[in-house]
């Protein structure tokens, strides 16, 4: 087989010591067919159930309802990100995972400050507002 | 002032100068790729961030026309997020079978990510050109805007993930496990697996949540 010939170090060393050990080319983790199997049995489950409570309309309340399925979202992301992506505090010296959290806090301001910036400013140019506005001293 | 004199240049240059500046311990990284394809990857979050916020904001925005619970069809997609799904798992056994160094295998594998994601893109496009017949184009309403861009994004950014998995197969095909072609593969289930959450997203906030009274 001649896919040997570019990647000695890794085809060969990788033994004993592969853990903390950065001498072989890929810094990736390594993945397992375990690991790919549960993250897959888990996202079908986070999936499916919240297509099934939409669907089905199992909660009078729709905002409920909203609420159950955005915590199953990302409960879902978290799931993708670890068995997936592979995230963890360790690759590339925890300079992925400190661009993932300034990334999360970066959009969460982003979408809850759109959505209250815009929510309220809708709610104050409300045509009603205006009458109430040539009362106001 | 025996202290600052201590801290001066002078008194560093007696003591081992990589020792004093340099954490010994820390390593280079070999191969700074897949950390820049990441911070990549967390730019074009951002990207999805600002799509997301502007369908927050204008996603009930209807302009007297039809409505998410009207327009979208959950059936199909629940289908569409089962084959992005079920691409994502194909692709990571590409992945497995490139660690065990089995060409046939991984271009198996990945022939099959590509088949999937393209029944994605094939559905997708089908809902939008139905949508558009109905007369519910990006035109309509500020909803109908919103919604086009953000999932047309997300159906671009699949697209360009299937050209790149062809131009891969054929670099593989080519050149087999060469260390580039390894990386590349790695980069590309990054970006493959990325879009999967984005979607998440997209179903759950856009489709489920629209289709709510």
């Amino acid at each position: 087989m001649s896919t040997h010939t570019g990647t000695p170090d890794n085809a060969t060393d990788h033994g004993a010591h592969d853990d903390h050990h950065h001498g072989h080319d890929d810094s990736a983790p390594h993945a397992t067919f375990k690991g790919y199997m549960t993250g897959f049995v888990l996202s079908v489950i986070l999936t499916a159930i919240p297509f099934w409570m939409v669907m089905g309309n199992v909660f009078e309340k729709p905002s409920t309802t909203a609420l159950v399925i955005l915590g199953f979202a990302a409960v879902q992301i978290v799931v993708h990100m670890i068995y997936f992506l592979h995230m963890n505090a360790k690759i590339e010296h925890g300079w992925s995972m400190l661009a993932l959290i300034f990334t999360v806090v970066v959009v969460g301001i982003t979408l809850t400050g759109s959505l209250w910036v815009m929510y309220h400013m809708n709610h104050n140019m409300m045509p009603g507002m205006m009458q109430d506005m040539h009362k106001v001293p | 002032m025996s202290d600052v004199s201590a801290l001066s240049p002078q008194g560093a240059t007696g003591a081992n100068p990589s020792a004093r500046y340099y954490l010994t311990r820390e390593h280079h990284p070999e191969n700074g790729t897949l950390l820049g394809f990441w911070l990549y990857l967390m730019s074009d979050c951002l990207v999805f961030a600002a799509l997301f916020a502007v369908y927050g904001v204008l996603g009930r925005s209807f302009a007297a026309g039809p409505s998410g619970a009207d327009l979208f069809d959950l059936r199909l997609v629940a289908l569409n997020t089962s084959l992005l799904l079920l691409s994502s798992i194909t692709y990571g056994f590409a992945m497995l079978e490139m660690q065990r160094n089995k060409v046939r295998a991984t271009l198996t594998w990945l022939f099959v990510t590509g088949l999937l994601g393209a029944g994605f893109i094939g559905i997708e496009l089908y809902e939008f050109a139905h949508m558009i017949h109905e007369g519910a184009g990006p035109q309509r309403s500020a909803f109908l805007s919103s919604f086009f861009a953000l999932v047309g994004t997300h159906g671009l950014h699949v697209s360009f993930g299937i050209i790149w998995l062809i131009v891969l197969m054929a670099q593989v095909t080519r050149h087999g496990f060469i260390a580039e072609n390894r990386r590349r593969l790695m980069c590309l289930s990054m970006f493959w697996h990325f879009l999967d959450v984005v979607w998440i997203g997209v179903f759950t906030f856009v489709y489920l949540m629209g289709t709510l009274p």
